[in-house]
């Protein structure tokens, strides 16, 4: 088929690019070098694909670049730029919530886009936030407990 | 850039449309073609990357504004662009309509909830999908609309086995209409699965009417036990205009389960869907029963 232009923005940069209508999203970034969108499943299981669109989150491995046209994404790479995005990425260090670390952008992307609207959660409301992202290597408590930080955090500071 | 698994290996053609009239233009037109809308996708791509399901023309219906309202004057009335982690976050959803509100907050994570529609789960017609029991118990109905006009059909009808509604090519379903529900009746959902908000070996929903003690009506649907989701009718004719008891939601349970014909499948076993049936029937006429105001 021909292609067509999708213009949509990532991480506030601009990006204008011919796609084919089979493209899906999570193919498009990579391209596009976002590669820090990992592709793990490829149908929607996993979450190592989660990107934020329009403030909500969204697998983008079931999603064709062209849905996106016209919309605002973010990866969590982008997410270095905002104190939150930052606040989670040290947490994740410093708790030891990492391991061979492929889970971790599409969980820091879930995590930050849940504490934007919910900035203290109890560790029973993470699991459930989380829950659509599968980690093969930590067994879940260390990532619990690094988003869990920085909620208590929140709440020092509000 | 090479891949590495599933990829849509497949050419087709695209359309975002902007108004219902254009889509219908293109419905038509392509009506003998393989052409398919796309709602959230989460079941259609991934069936496109999966299985081989040939589509040539795609419509994607996100973008159409006349199809992404709630309106919740007089029931229920929901447009087939919103997604579901929309519809979870209407008050009047979870307060009026609470088998519905757990059905779609059991579905999935919210990455999910964010992209899939309602009518993309009816129209998907799994026998596992989770808003299908709660629809049919408040008996909801669909407005399908084509160039050649309109018609109203109730949910329960419009499914007719796996895969299968009774939807023509040129048809799409435009909005879900709820009736109201009036303050003497109480509803439930269950879902038993493998982990949370994974696919559902059972999953049901009870609405029942209240007047004092006696139950005046009340509707049983069970879903993932045969192709569809189904009522269990004689359950229901022996608990409609009876006094309620333990001893009778108990002989209602054990019917529903007895009525049922689940299947053994990569899910589950028969047997224990059987027997699953008859505790989470029983424990969801408990549930219906007291917020309907009633007791025990
Ligand atoms: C990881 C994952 C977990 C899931 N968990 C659950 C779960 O727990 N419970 C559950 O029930 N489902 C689950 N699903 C399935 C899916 O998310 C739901 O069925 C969802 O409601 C489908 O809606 P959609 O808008 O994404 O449909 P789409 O994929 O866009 O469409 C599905 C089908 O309906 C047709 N269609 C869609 N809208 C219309 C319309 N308006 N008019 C006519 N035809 C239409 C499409 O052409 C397609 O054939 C899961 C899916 C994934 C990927
Ligand atoms: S790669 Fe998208 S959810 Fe697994
Ligand atoms: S750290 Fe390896 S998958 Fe999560």
């Amino acid at each position: 088929m021909e292609d067509y232009i999708v213009e949509l923005t990532v991480n506030g940069e601009r990006i204008s690019s011919p796609v084919k209508p089979e493209e899906s999203l999570l193919k498009f970034l990579r391209r596009n070098g976002f590669t820090e969108v990992k592709c793990g499943c490829e149908k929607g299981e996993c979450g190592t694909c989660t990107v934020i669109i329009n403030k909500k989150t969204v697998k983008s491995c079931i999603m064709l670049a062209l849905q996106a046209r016209g919309k605002e994404i973010w990866t969590a790479k982008g997410l270095e730029k905002q104190e939150l995005g930052r606040k989670l990425q040290e947490s994740f260090v410093n708790t030891g919530a990492i391991q061979c670390g492929f889970c971790t952008p599409g969980i820091i992307v879930t995590a930050k886009n849940y504490l934007d609207q919910n900035p203290i959660p109890d560790k029973g409301e993470i699991k459930k936030a989380i829950s659509g992202n599968l980690c093969r290597c930590t067994g879940y408590k260390k990532i619990v407990d690094a988003i869990y930080a920085v909620a208590v955090e929140n709440q020092k500071s509000i | 850039m090479s891949t590495n698994t599933k990829i849509l290996t497949q050419e087709f053609e695209y359309f975002a449309p902007k108004t219902l009239e254009e889509t219908l233009g293109l419905l038509c037109k392509y009506k003998d073609k393989n052409t398919k809308i796309l709602a959230g996708g989460t079941d259609l791509l991934v069936k496109m990357k999966t299985i081989n399901l040939n589509v040539d023309y795609l419509i994607n219906i996100k973008d159409i504004s006349e199809l992404n309202f709630i309106n919740t004057d007089g029931g229920l009335k929901i447009g087939a662009a919103v997604p579901l982690s929309h519809i979870e976050r209407v008050g009047k959803v979870k307060e009026k309509y609470p088998a519905l509100y757990e059905g779609i907050k059991s579905m999935a994570a919210i990455a999910i909830r964010n992209m899939a529609t309602i009518p993309g789960n009816i129209c998907n017609a799994s026998p596992a999908g989770d808003t299908i029991p709660p629809l049919i118990v408040y008996s909801a109905e669909l407005k399908l609309v084509s160039k050649r006009g309109e018609r109203t059909v109730q949910v329960e009808d419009f499914i007719t086995g796996v895969g299968k509604t009774i939807i023509k090519a040129d048809e799409l379903v435009t909005q879900v209409n709820i009736p109201e529900i009036n303050n003497n009746s109480g509803s439930a959902f269950s879902k038993k699965s493998r982990v949370k908000a994974d696919i559902a070996k059972i999953n049901l929903a009870i609405w029942l009417e209240r007047d004092g003690n006696f139950c005046k009506y009340c509707k049983i649907v069970l879903g993932s036990v045969f192709i569809k989701a189904v009522r269990a009718k004689k359950a229901e004719d022996l608990l409609r205009e009876q006094i309620v008891n333990d001893d009778l939601f108990i002989k209602v349970a054990k019917k529903a389960s007895e009525e049922i014909k689940p299947i053994d499948d990569v899910r589950s076993i028969a047997e224990y869907r059987t027997d699953l049936a008859q505790v989470m029937v029983e424990d969801s006429l408990k549930l219906a029963w007291g917020r309907a105001g009633g007791e025990l």
